[in-house]
């Protein structure tokens, strides 16, 4: 992401509360124009209520909702330059598919012929050509999310909003379409607003993310980032899983952090790239993923470190296998896991065995 | 041997409930003036004097009217109801909404007299217009019922979606909405005007005179020789009742698989 790209959104403080809910609270953030931006969170965090602030849904209580530069408080929704794929996906179960792609052209100035062709045009993107005749309440469910994003994207809007827009498709078909949506942001080059509860697909398709929580922005960074460098505990549990063991400062000072964590042992870390979250008094904790630490079968040596440890669990997923081993001298166990390889073992539970971990991979949570 | 105690009630209770109606269309074709077993012969007599009765002629015009201007009103008040308890949350909206629905459980010769009573100390002329009034009081809670399920099956995105996509709300209106739920109000502009059709304490009460088919049968009935022509006119009535009651399923649910929303119970 180039950092001269010019900003589509940019809010402000924005709040809003329904009665007495204070569904947003002080949401301040800039979404860059032509990036695919996701908005990530569980149900109730107030993702859907910032995005229909943008469509114009959802009026705000106070704050400001800028869209390429302009103030949209008084733009109604039908005036906004900004188009909503609805998780429904809303297609109108009256028309054609033709009709509805075309919907939005109703006040266009141009020819019949000129709209017709717009609409072959707007199809043949997503993958339809040839469907405009028929009814669109006998379309499948990818077929109808094909629809709704034709039906937005033939007004040639600024923002194209997604409101969940994969959730009702299956595994399969959901991960058909992650690839194509990515496909069509870059060939557009619309600025993309996604909301999703999902964090696999928002690491998938994002060029930035903003993880919200009760109606505020947790932390607004890219998927890596974000996965690698997450600013609390909670964002690390929300995407992917994290492994936490209470540490305690011993020094700090030169641009580094030297910590004993439990089980661990004494550490010393990078205080730029590997400490986070705002300071606060008291215990600090230090954290890693599951793949970052690793069982260490016979012969293999340790690259870094390595601590002992008891396999308490095993849970055996096919090409992976998911160990929640109890390193010494900790109280929790630590998921792990392994690739299962060829030729490597899957150990049983109450195995002892080595576990190889490289100082760098830890963050540490003060 | 086991007796099968419910078949025997259930189709005692049918019987009971039916036989009566198909009593009419055999005396309506009995070839004899007295309304007695056994039957005489096939006749189509008493047809012929429905059709070249003057003042059945007045009165089927008459309740035609009635029922047409009744079905108008009633549907197009129901809409507005249905709309409005659907779309919007307001104080007050479950005890106006209960309102508007209570003639359907209110005994017809309470509100009937009821507005009788109003209409005579307002100064207000008895007329086919009363009649409509009244009509519309008793039907309007169906048309509220059918509608209110027409307006709950839309999807409320669709509505977004057409602001969305730039149209206002009169537009969205007459584009979407209406489109959505023109068989719900076909189908209760077809229940209204049944209702309002064969609807007689109303009629009787705040009618000035003018006959309707209703209070003309009541009338006739008095007269034995009549009778065989009552029951000719009354073999047509259930017939358009039974036609008209079948469309308003037939669009009900049509409406339903258009939007491909859940059926939620009609009237058939």
């Amino acid at each position: 992401m180039s950092s001269d790209k010019s900003t589509m959104i940019e809010f402000k403080d924005v709040h809003k509360y329904y009665g007495d809910y204070h569904a947003l609270r002080g949401i301040t953030a800039t979404i860059k124009a032509g990036e695919f931006f996701s908005l990530l969170g569980p149900s109730g965090c107030g993702k859907t209520t910032l995005l229909r602030t943008i469509a114009g849904f959802e009026g705000i209580s106070s704050g400001v909702v800028l869209i390429d530069g302009k103030d949209v408080a008084s733009i109604p929704a039908n005036q906004r330059p900004t188009n909503m794929v609805f998780q429904s996906y809303a297609i109108f179960p009256h028309l054609t598919v033709a009709q509805n792609v075309g919907f939005g052209l109703r006040k266009d100035p141009r020819s019949a012929a000129d709209k017709a062709r717009a609409v072959d045009e707007s199809l043949a993107m997503v993958g339809l050509s040839g469907f405009g005749a028929r009814a669109a309440h006998a379309l499948s469910g990818g077929q109808r999310q094909r629809v709704a994003l034709a039906r937005a994207l033939i007004l040639k809007p600024k923002v194209l909003l997604l409101d969940e827009p994969l959730s009702a498709l299956d595994k399969k078909l959901r991960e058909n379409m992650q690839v194509e949506l990515i496909k069509l942001q870059r060939q557009v080059g619309i600025t993309f607003i996604l909301v999703t509860h999902d964090q696999e697909e928002a690491l998938v398709m994002s060029d930035r993310i903003a993880v919200m929580f009760e109606g505020q922005i947790a932390q607004l960074d890219s998927p890596e980032t974000l996965y690698r460098l997450p600013k609390t505990s909670a964002v690390a549990n929300f995407i992917g899983t994290m492994n936490f063991l209470p540490a305690s400062i011993i020094s700090e000072g030169g641009g580094k952090v030297e910590v004993e964590a439990q089980g661990f042992g004494r550490i010393v870390l990078d205080a730029d790239k590997q400490v986070t979250g705002v300071a606060s008094p008291g215990g600090a904790t230090v954290g890693f993923r599951p793949e970052t630490a690793t069982i260490l079968f016979e012969g293999q040596s340790a690259t870094d470190r390595e601590t002992m440890a008891t396999v308490e669990e095993v849970v055996y997923y096919g090409d992976m296998t998911y160990y929640d081993v109890l390193l010494d001298g900790t109280s929790a166990p630590m998921r792990l896991s392994m690739r299962n390889v060829f030729g490597r073992p899957v150990l049983d539970i109450g195995t002892r065995t080595r576990v190889g971990w490289s100082s760098g991979a830890l963050v540490m949570f003060r | 041997m086991k007796i099968p105690v419910l078949r025997i009630y259930t189709i005692s209770y049918l019987m009971f409930l039916y036989c009566p109606i198909i009593i009419l269309p055999i005396f309506a074709f009995n070839n004899s003036s007295a309304v007695a077993f056994p039957l005489q012969g096939f006749t189509t007599e008493w047809f012929h004097n429905v059709f070249n009765d003057a003042v059945l002629g007045q009165a089927l015009k008459n309740s035609l009217f009635v029922a047409s201007c009744t079905a108008v009103l009633s549907a197009l008040l129901g809409t507005l109801a249905a709309r409005a308890s659907t779309r919007y949350t307001f104080k007050a909206s479950g005890p106006l909404m209960a309102l508007i629905m209570l003639p359907m459980v209110l005994p017809e010769i309470i509100m009937a007299m009821a507005l009788l009573v109003v209409l005579l100390s307002l100064g207000v002329r008895l007329s086919l217009f009363t009649i409509i009034l009244g009509h519309v009081l008793v039907c309007t809670p169906f048309a509220v019922a059918i509608l209110t399920s027409a307006f709950q099956s839309l999807d409320k995105s669709l509505e977004e979606a057409a602001y969305d996509l730039g149209e206002g709300p009169v537009s969205t209106f007459r584009l979407i909405i209406l489109p959505l739920v023109m068989p719900g109000i076909i189908s209760s502009l077809l229940i209204c005007f049944t209702i309002s059709l064969d609807e007689f304490i109303v009629a009787n009460f705040l009618g000035s005179g003018e006959p309707l088919l209703s209070t003309f049968i009541y009338g006739q009935l008095r007269f034995p020789k009549y009778v065989p022509n009552i029951m000719a006119l009354g073999t047509i009535l259930v017939a358009v009742s039974i036609t008209l009651l079948a469309l308003a399923e037939f669009f009900r649910r049509r409406g339903l698989a258009k939007t491909g929303a859940k059926d939620t119970g009609g009237f058939l």
